[in-house]
C-alpha cells in the first residue's frame, strides 16, 4: 500500500458558541495537515483544549471540517457519515452499551451488518479472548472493572477489522499501574493486528512509550510531528521542549554562527549550541533549552571542562533513582539538573557553589 | 447519619394531612362493601353484591372497554410523539427551541373544560363526527406534555456518546436510536405510557364534550349519579378505578426509577 492510511489537508474546524448575546467562533483545529502511514501507531498529543480530540472526531466522522479535507485510505471522507467510514473508535469513557452483555457489545458492529448470529458470536468470542476476557461474555458491562471495560471497548472496535482504529484517551480513567500495563499491552496488540492506531492523549510519557510518531498540538495548531526521539532530542519550539519531558530555558545571545552550531553567550561565559530552524543572526537574543539529565555538575575548582556556568545550589530533591538539583545561575536564571544516583557521583548540599556544563549538541536554540 | 424520629408538630401536621387526603377514598372503599343503598353510618353489613352487579352491567362494561381502548391508543400515540419531542428538545438546539418547549407544555396549564369546548367547536367546524376517536385525539394533546417530560428527564442523564458509539460501529442514526437509545430508555417509555394511560382513563371534562355516543367510564359514571339507587354501584366502580389507577401510577414510578438508577455507568 502506497497510499496513506489517513491524510488531513489543511483541516480546520470552527465551533460557533453563544457567549452572551453574540455568537463567537472558536477555532478548535487550524490548518492541520498530517499523513499517517498504514500500520503506524500515531499519537496526537497536547494539553486539554488543544484540538486533539476534535481532530480524532474529524477522522471518525462525528465532525465535518469547516475547511480542508480528510482522506481515509485515499478516499475523500468530508461528507461521509461515521457509519460508512472504515474506522472504529475506542471512546474516552468506553461508551459500552449498558443494556447488552459483553459478548453482545462486541458483536454489535457485526449485528448491525447482519452477520449471522452463530458467526458473529464466534468472532466476538475470539475478540474477547484476544483481550483476555474469554470467560466474561455473558456479564453486563457494569459488572466489570474499569480495566476490563476498557478491554471490551477495544475488542468491540477491533472485531470489525477497521482500517484505522481511533483511541480517545482510552487509558485516562485507569490507575497508574494498570495504565502502564495497558500501554505495553496496547502496543503489543497493535503490532499483532497490524492496524493503524491513532491515539489521543495528554500524557507525554504515554505518547513516547507507545508511538511510532507523535504530533504535538497546541491551541489547535500542529507544533511538531516526528518520532519520540526527534521530539525529545530536537524540539522545534519552547512549547514542545517544555511539554515533552522537562527542559531548562536559558536566555542567551548569539555571538557567532558557524555551520550547524552557534557560539552563544550567557553573561560572560561562551559556549556552543545546536541551531534549529530558522537560522539565527549574530547579536540576536535567543533561548536555549537543555534537558535536566544532560547537565553535569562539578565543584568550581574542577578544571575538566571549559565554558561552564557558575551558580549556587538552591535546593536538593532526592527522588530515589536520581537527585534533582535546583541551581541559581549567576546570570539570574534558575535551572534544574538531574543526576543519576549511581553511587560514584559527587553529592552537593544546599548553598554549595557549583559549575554546570553540557555538551554543545545537548543545547538547542529555540524560537517562540 | 439517621435522624431520630421525633414527635414534632410538623409530623402531626403531616399525618393529619395524609389522613384528610385519604379519608374520602377510604370511606368510598368501605361503603362499596356496605349492604345498603344509602351511604350513611352505621354500616348495615358486609356484601359483595355491588361488585357482582357491576360485572353484570353490560352498558358499564362497554364503557370500560371504550376507556381501555381509548387510553391504550391515545397513550401509545402520546408516548411516540413524546419520545420524538423529547429527543428534539434534549439533543438539538434549533431556532425557536424555547418557544417549541413552551407550546408543547401548554396543555398543562389550559383548563380541560376550555380545551374540551374549543376542541368541540373545532371538530364541529371541520365536520368531524364526535366519537371515542375525537376524545382520543384530545387525550393525546393533554398527555403529551407528561410523556415528553418523563422521557426528556431520562434523555438528559443519558450519555450521548453511546449513540456515537453505535454509529461508529456501523449503525445509522435511526439504527442507533432503535438499538441503543430506545432499549436503554425503555423503562422511561413504559412509565410515560402508563402515566398517559391513567390521565386518559380518569379524564372526564374533555371526554364529556367529545365522546359523542360512546361514553368512557368517567362519563358513564357521571351519568349514573342521576339514579340514587345506583349510587352503591358507582361507589364500588369508583373504588376499583381508584385502586387500578394507584397501582398503575406506582408501577410507572417504579419503572422510572429503575430506568434511572441502573444503566447510568458509561
Amino acid at each position: 500500500m502506497s497510499e496513506c492510511s489517513v491524510e488531513l489537508r489543511q483541516a480546520t474546524k470552527t465551533f460557533t458558541t453563544k457567549r452572551g448575546a453574540n455568537l463567537e467562533d472558536v477555532l478548535a483545529v487550524r490548518g492541520l495537515s498530517l499523513s499517517i502511514e498504514p500500520g503506524e501507531f500515531f499519537t496526537l498529543l497536547g494539553p486539554s483544549g488543544c484540538g486533539k480530540t476534535t481532530t480524532l472526531r474529524l477522522i471518525a466522522g462525528f465532525e465535518t471540517p469547516t475547511s480542508g479535507d480528510v482522506f481515509i485510505q485515499g478516499k475523500l471522507m468530508n461528507k461521509v457519515p461515521p457509519y460508512q467510514r472504515p474506522v472504529n473508535t475506542v471512546f474516552q469513557n468506553y461508551a459500552l452499551f449498558p443494556h447488552l452483555t459483553v459478548l453482545k457489545n462486541v458483536a454489535f458492529g457485526m449485528a448491525v451488518k447482519r452477520v449471522p448470529r452463530v458467526e458473529r458470536e464466534k468472532l466476538a468470542q475470539q475478540a474477547l479472548e484476544l483481550v483476555q476476557l474469554g470467560d466474561m461474555g455473558d456479564r453486563k458491562p457494569s459488572q466489570l472493572s474499569g480495566g476490563q471495560q476498557q478491554r471490551v471497548a477495544l475488542a468491540r472496535a477491533l472485531v470489525n477489522k477497521p482500517g484505522v482504529l481511533l483511541l480517545d484517551e482510552p487509558l485516562g480513567a485507569l490507575d497508574l499501574k494498570l495504565r502502564k500495563a495497558m500501554q505495553i499491552e496496547l502496543k503489543q496488540l497493535q503490532m499483532q493486528v497490524g492496524i493503524t492506531f491513532i491515539y489521543v492523549t495528554h500524557d507525554q510519557e504515554e505518547a513516547l512509550t507507545m508511538s511510532d510518531r507523535v504530533a504535538v498540538m497546541h491551541k489547535g495548531v500542529l507544533q511538531q510531528c516526528g518520532t519520540p526521539h526527534e521530539l525529545y532530542e530536537k524540539p522545534v519550539n519552547q512549547f514542545v521542549a517544555d511539554f515533552i519531558g522537562e527542559s531548562n530555558f536559558i536566555k542567551a545571545k548569539v555571538y557567532r554562527v558557524s555551520g550547524n552550531e552557534a557560539l552563544v553567550s550567557v553573561g560572560r561565559e561562551y559556549f556552543s549550541a545546536v541551531i534549529g530552524e530558522p537560522q539565527p543572526q549574530a547579536g540576536q537574543e535567543i533561548t536555549i533549552s537543555v534537558r535536566p539529565e544532560k547537565i553535569v555538575i562539578n565543584a568550581p575548582d574542577a578544571s575538566a571542562h571549559q565554558g561552564g556556568l557558575g551558580g549556587l545550589v538552591e535546593q536538593v530533591i532526592y527522588v530515589g533513582a536520581d537527585t534533582r538539583y535546583v541551581i541559581n545561575l549567576e546570570s539570574g536564571s534558575t535551572i534544574v539538573a538531574r543526576v543519576q544516583n549511581t553511587g560514584n557521583v559527587e553529592e552537593f548540599v544546599k548553598g554549595d557553589a557549583v559549575m554546570v556544563y553540557w555538551e554543545a549538541e545537548d543545547a538547542h536554540i529555540l524560537w517562540f | 447519619m439517621q435522624q431520630k424520629a421525633s414527635f414534632s408538630p410538623l409530623s402531626i401536621y403531616f399525618w393529619c394531612f395524609v389522613f384528610i387526603l385519604f379519608l374520602p377514598i377510604i370511606l368510598l372503599i368501605i361503603f362499596s362493601f356496605n349492604n345498603s343503598v344509602q351511604l350513611v353510618f352505621p354500616l348495615k353489613g358486609f356484601t359483595l353484591q355491588w361488585y357482582q352487579s357491576l360485572s353484570e352491567n353490560t352498558e358499564m362494561l362497554k364503557a370500560v372497554r371504550t376507556s381501555i381502548i381509548l387510553g391504550f391508543s391515545s397513550s401509545l400515540v402520546a408516548t411516540i410523539l413524546g419520545t420524538m419531542t423529547a429527543i428534539a428538545v434534549v439533543r438539538y438546539s434549533f431556532p425557536g427551541r424555547s418557544f417549541f418547549i413552551a407550546v408543547s407544555a401548554m396543555p398543562l396549564v389550559i383548563p380541560y373544560v376550555i380545551l374540551g369546548v374549543s376542541l368541540l367547536i373545532m371538530f364541529h367546524q371541520i365536520g368531524v363526527h364526535l366519537s371515542a376517536m375525537t376524545a382520543g385525539i384530545a387525550h393525546v394533546v393533554i398527555s403529551l406534555p407528561y410523556a415528553t417530560l418523563v422521557i426528556a428527564a431520562r434523555l438528559v442523564g443519558f450519555p450521548q456518546n453511546l449513540e456515537e458509539a453505535a454509529m461508529d460501529l456501523g449503525a445509522t442514526y435511526w439504527g442507533a436510536l432503535l438499538r441503543v437509545t430506545i432499549p436503554i430508555c425503555f423503562p422511561a417509555l413504559m412509565a410515560a405510557f402508563l402515566i398517559c394511560f391513567t390521565i386518559s382513563f380518569d379524564e372526564f371534562a374533555i371526554a364529556s364534550f367529545l365522546v359523542g355516543t360512546q361514553p368512557t367510564l368517567p362519563v358513564y359514571l357521571y351519568s349514573q349519579l342521576r339514579f340514587p339507587t345506583r349510587l352503591p354501584l358507582v361507589v364500588s366502580l369508583a373504588s376499583l378505578l381508584m385502586v387500578a389507577s394507584m397501582v398503575i401510577v406506582l408501577l410507572a414510578e417504579w419503572l422510572r426509577r429503575a430506568g434511572q438508577t441502573a444503566p447510568r455507568k458509561g
